[in-house]
């Protein structure tokens, strides 16, 4: 399969968008696009999956390599393993699905369509580059549609959090720039797969790391680079939410492990217990600061703080599970928060606040949106069934195997945080589903087809993963064992 | 010999050529303005379209003048720039009164340009700035109402007289250690006595003045703001380009001895330059002198690839040129466009724009976008290059504060997006009827901006070109 068809497509989808007049042509070519976009996927899914069972054990497939700027050893070099497969399929879900939620967009509906489809282009870009330059360039053009889509379409201080996040997000990507000309000059390439296999110093790693997983950390909402996250979140649009937390924030996650992990393992050794320390104070602030929040969106942002938190303290145990388990919940993460903030998204649109303590009742008179609402709620505190315990017990059990005492004292403590989340989850979607209803709601009227798609394609997802978890471990197995070789042959190394 | 001399000169030819028919074009009938333009800005594009074809290497007068692919490439950009100028300055020279003697001045500079660009001595040199330096400050005058115009060009020719007469004395005490002017003849005689560095020096403050690098800038903000803005853009793009395409050669070439001082001098100007040009910028309202600062900042980068003293590096000087053309231009165009039609130059005054002009808004924004590095724009990949040319000296400091610039600068220029899109406006620019020709040359610019770094030859037939120290 030619992976280019990846980036082509929302590229054709998106010059289409800006042929189209009017909302409803805009919006069914967006569909259509993201519909095959996401058609595409599966059957990549489907190719990768008869490669695998066929034998195919190389650790990239569907590779291929073109030279670009040939003087300087850049190429255009792509490739998939199971964990960007994993990645590509939540994009393509999250997509769908915030094109629908956004149907009746008519505020400059073309410019919103338009910029969506290229923020998911840089999206489908990062995941399958396998040569840093085509990577970072990627990742720097997802950024620029976040800066709009937030400040012309958003609510509230929309101007200051569209500031706020391309600011740091470009502080993010200038930090990992440096960390990506270290290793360009130690080993004179910027293939992923070729620098894997060229031993890079000690030194040169510890010098170098740091920037690169800094720069990452900031999109993946590293503490404390998460400040982005609250205001970034609760200002833009449902569908830029969405987006935001279940595509760009997994950039962040999926450069931390395929880039600075990855490339320089023994760093990260050094820097684990960095790494776990902030992790766990990102977890556990997260969720106290939740507990503090009356806008559903606030709620719903911090609480993403937290659960990146364990991406993060995932990757830094270096242990197969945990990987494994960060990966998870990567996955588990994007689909919850989309499932949310699309909930959140149609609560807000109908009673026109997000409040807490304005909401009540709304089980009575949209019992669709209610039910998804709850159900993003239990699956973000870990119930049993849906894909948020699946990625979180991973991660525990992962972390729990590396011996330190005091990794497992931060294990613990991680552990812990989900009571808070238990207390806030509950306390929100108890005090907006059920309770007494004020008058005003009664006339309110329940999810139309599209809000219902839309909450469908991200509750499969959640539920599927929920329920046979192995499937995907099967999936992302191959890609974590890629990772941790590199990781053990620097332990062996020691 | 003749022969040699008619394909060598080629380019310096066609303009002299294309001033005598515009003097001629003076003294005959009276012409409408409209008419005026249209035949200079076809002379142009075949000025420029001429500058691709029969090109041939070699050196003529001794070796004063010389020329490769490389310098033909050159002239091509600041061609093509001065082409694009011309035609976004159409709507505010249609109701000039001295449209011919404007294009003679600027013309003129830019023949003087041409044999700086193609100099193999220092004098020749010398000859060529100043006569791409004199008439610029005449034109910098051309906005005959405004006192604003007359103080820009009155501050322009002090501070140009000053830098020149600073490039003399360096002249001269090279002329004096070495006993020669020729480039070639230079290298040999120079090695890091004092006097020599001190030759240097004062050379270079000389070339620092006209690039306008920090601490030599204060000049740039004032008369930016004053000039006309197709002087302003002229300045900022082809002027600048021009000594930066010399300068990469004399650097590489003629002080080649001295590499370890100059070496040193442009990492401590690339640093406060791109930090300076940064924090003036932030503070700006009025747009040209926001792109002044800008402009700055962007020649901070180019030092910094300069600074490589590689094949990479100079490709990444004159690659990056190219882009800035493109990028500069396309928001000068539209400020020029506003600035002629609207009578507004502020950021302030933009609050809104999207909803009356929708299609100058995406321009102005997809450059400003390319002037800060944002892929998938030619900015990204001009910036990317200079970096990574950099950072082959291992500078990684040098870079990350480079890096983190970029972000500030992505600050400011995201203040002008911010009010296109997002500000509300009760009163914003009304609708803008955009004439022909400055709608062609902004086409050109959006398309220059998107495809000269995706399209990677361009780069690389640049690069084939390039050599380092």
């Amino acid at each position: 399969m030619n992976l280019s068809l990846l980036i082509l497509l929302p590229l054709v989808t998106a010059l289409v968008i800006l042929f189209c007049n009017g909302l409803k042509q805009v919006r069914v070519a967006a569909l259509v696009g993201s519909v095959a976009q996401l058609a595409v996927s599966v059957r990549l899914l489907l190719l990768y999956q008869a490669e695998r069972t066929a034998g195919n054990r190389s650790p990239m497939l569907f590779e291929s390599k073109q030279e670009w700027f040939s003087n300087l050893h850049i190429n255009y070099h792509i490739g998939v393993d199971g964990i960007s497969i994993a990645m590509i399929l939540l994009t393509a879900s999250v997509v769908v699905a915030g094109i629908l939620v956004s149907w009746t967009m008519d505020k400059l509906s073309k410019e919103f369509f338009f910029l969506l489809i290229l923020l998911s282009m840089g999206a489908y870009g990062f995941f399958i580059s396998l040569d840093l330059f085509t990577l970072f360039f990627f990742l720097e053009v997802a950024v620029i549609p976040k800066f709009l889509l937030i400040g012309i379409w958003g609510s509230g201080k929309k101007e200051y959090s569209a500031m706020k996040l391309a600011l740091m997000l470009m502080g993010g990507s200038a930090l990992v720039f440096v960390g990506l000309m270290g290793v360009y000059y130690q080993t004179g390439s910027f293939d992923l797969m070729q620098i894997a296999n060229t031993p890079i110093p000690l030194d040169v790693q510890k010098f170098f790391f740091p920037f690169a997983f800094l720069g990452f950390g900031i999109f993946a909402a590293l503490f404390p680079f998460h400040t982005w996250v609250p205001d970034g979140h609760a200002s833009a649009p449902t569908a830029a939410s969405m987006f935001l937390a279940g595509i760009s924030m997994k950039l962040g996650g999926y450069g931390c492990l395929r880039v600075a992990t990855y490339l320089m393992p023994d760093a990260a050794h050094a820097y684990s217990w960095i790494i776990i320390l902030l992790a766990t104070i990102a977890i556990i602030y997260g969720a106290f600061a939740t507990m503090m929040q009356t806008d559903l969106k606030y709620i719903n942002a911090y609480s993403s703080v937290s659960h990146c938190g364990f991406v993060i303290l995932g990757i830094g145990m270096l242990t197969r599970t945990s990987i494994n388990g960060a990966v998870l919940q990567m996955v588990s993460h994007g689909l919850m928060t989309a499932l949310f903030f699309a909930a959140i998204g149609m609560i807000y649109s109908r009673t026109h606040t997000r409040m807490v303590e304005q909401l009540g009742g709304l089980l009575k008179v949209m019992p669709f949106i209610s039910t998804v609402f709850v159900i993003a709620g239990l699956c973000s505190l870990g119930l049993p069934g849906f894909s948020g315990f699946v990625a979180e017990m991973t991660v525990f059990m992962g972390s729990w195997q590396n011996p330190d005492g005091w990794y497992r004292f931060a294990t613990i403590l991680a552990c812990a945080s989900i009571v808070v989340t238990a207390v806030y989850i509950l306390r929100a979607a108890g005090k907006t589903v059920m309770g007494p209803m004020d008058d005003h709601y009664a006339t309110l009227t329940d999810a139309t087809w599209n809000e219902k798609l839309a909450a469908a394609i991200l509750i499969v997802g959640i539920v599927l993963i929920g329920v046979a978890p192995f499937l995907i471990n099967q999936l992302i197995m191959p890609g974590t064992d890629t990772i941790m070789m590199q990781v053990g042959k620097a332990i062996t190394q020691k | 010999m003749v022969t040699e001399f008619f394909i060598l000169l080629k380019q310096e030819l066609v303009i002299t050529a294309i001033i005598f028919l515009l003097l001629f074009l003076k003294l005959g009938k009276d012409r409408s303005n409209e008419s005026i333009l249209t035949i200079v800005n076809f002379l142009l594009f075949v000025n420029l379209a001429a500058g691709f074809f029969g090109s041939q290497e070699g050196t003529i007068f001794h070796d004063m003048f010389r020329t490769n692919s490389l310098i033909v490439i050159e002239k091509n950009i600041l061609n093509l720039a001065f082409w694009l100028i011309s035609l976004q300055s159409y709507a505010w020279l249609r109701t000039h009164k001295h449209v011919i003697e404007f294009y003679l001045l600027l013309l003129t500079s830019l023949l003087g340009m041409f044999f700086m660009i193609s100099s193999g001595n220092l004098l020749m040199f010398y000859l060529g700035l100043e006569m791409s330096t004199i008439p610029l400050a005449a034109a910098a005058n051309f906005d005959l109402a405004k006192r604003q115009s007359s103080e820009a060009a009155m501050k322009m020719i002090i501070s140009s007289a000053f830098s020149s007469g600073l490039l003399l004395f360096g002249i001269s005490l090279v002329y004096g250690v070495s006993g020669t002017l020729l480039f070639a003849e230079i290298p040999a005689h120079l090695s890091a006595d004092p006097l020599h560095i001190l030759a240097f020096i004062l050379f270079f403050s000389g070339i620092a003045f006209k690039i306008s690098a920090v601490p030599f800038h204060l000049w740039t903000a004032d008369v930016y703001e004053g000039a006309p803005v197709a002087v302003t853009s002229f300045l900022s793009v082809v002027s600048k380009g021009a000594v930066l395409f010399v300068l990469v050669p004399i650097l590489y070439k003629a002080f080649q001895p001295l590499a370890g001082t100059w070496y040193n001098v442009l990492f401590v100007l690339a640093l406060v330059t791109i930090i300076i040009g940064n924090l003036f910028a932030i503070r700006q309202n009025n747009l040209k002198r926001f792109l002044a600062f800008s402009s700055i900042a962007q020649v901070g980068f180019i030092l910094v690839g300069i600074s490589a003293s590689s094949a990479a590096g100079m490709a990444s000087v004159v690659f990056f040129i190219l882009v800035y053309v493109f990028s500069n231009l396309a928001a000068f165009g539209v400020i020029s466009l506003v600035s002629a039609l609207a009578g507004k130059e502020n950021v302030s005054d933009y609050k809104g724009f999207y909803a009356t002009n929708p299609f100058l808004s995406w321009v102005i924004t997809i450059a400003l976008f390319s002037l800060a590095g944002v892929p998938p724009t030619a900015g990204f990949f001009g910036k990317f290059f200079l970096l990574i040319a950099g950072a082959a000296k291992g500078n990684y400091w040098l870079i990350g504060i480079a890096a983190l610039n970029m972000v500030v600068s992505f600050y400011y220029y995201l203040r002008v997006v911010k009010a296109i899109f997002m500000d509300s406006n009760e009163q914003p620019i009304s609708r803008i009827a955009v004439p022909v020709a400055p709608r062609l040359s902004l086409y050109i610019c959006v398309a220059g901006i998107i495809l000269t770094g995706l399209a990677s030859f361009v780069y690389d037939y640049i690069y084939s070109l390039s050599y380092g120290l």
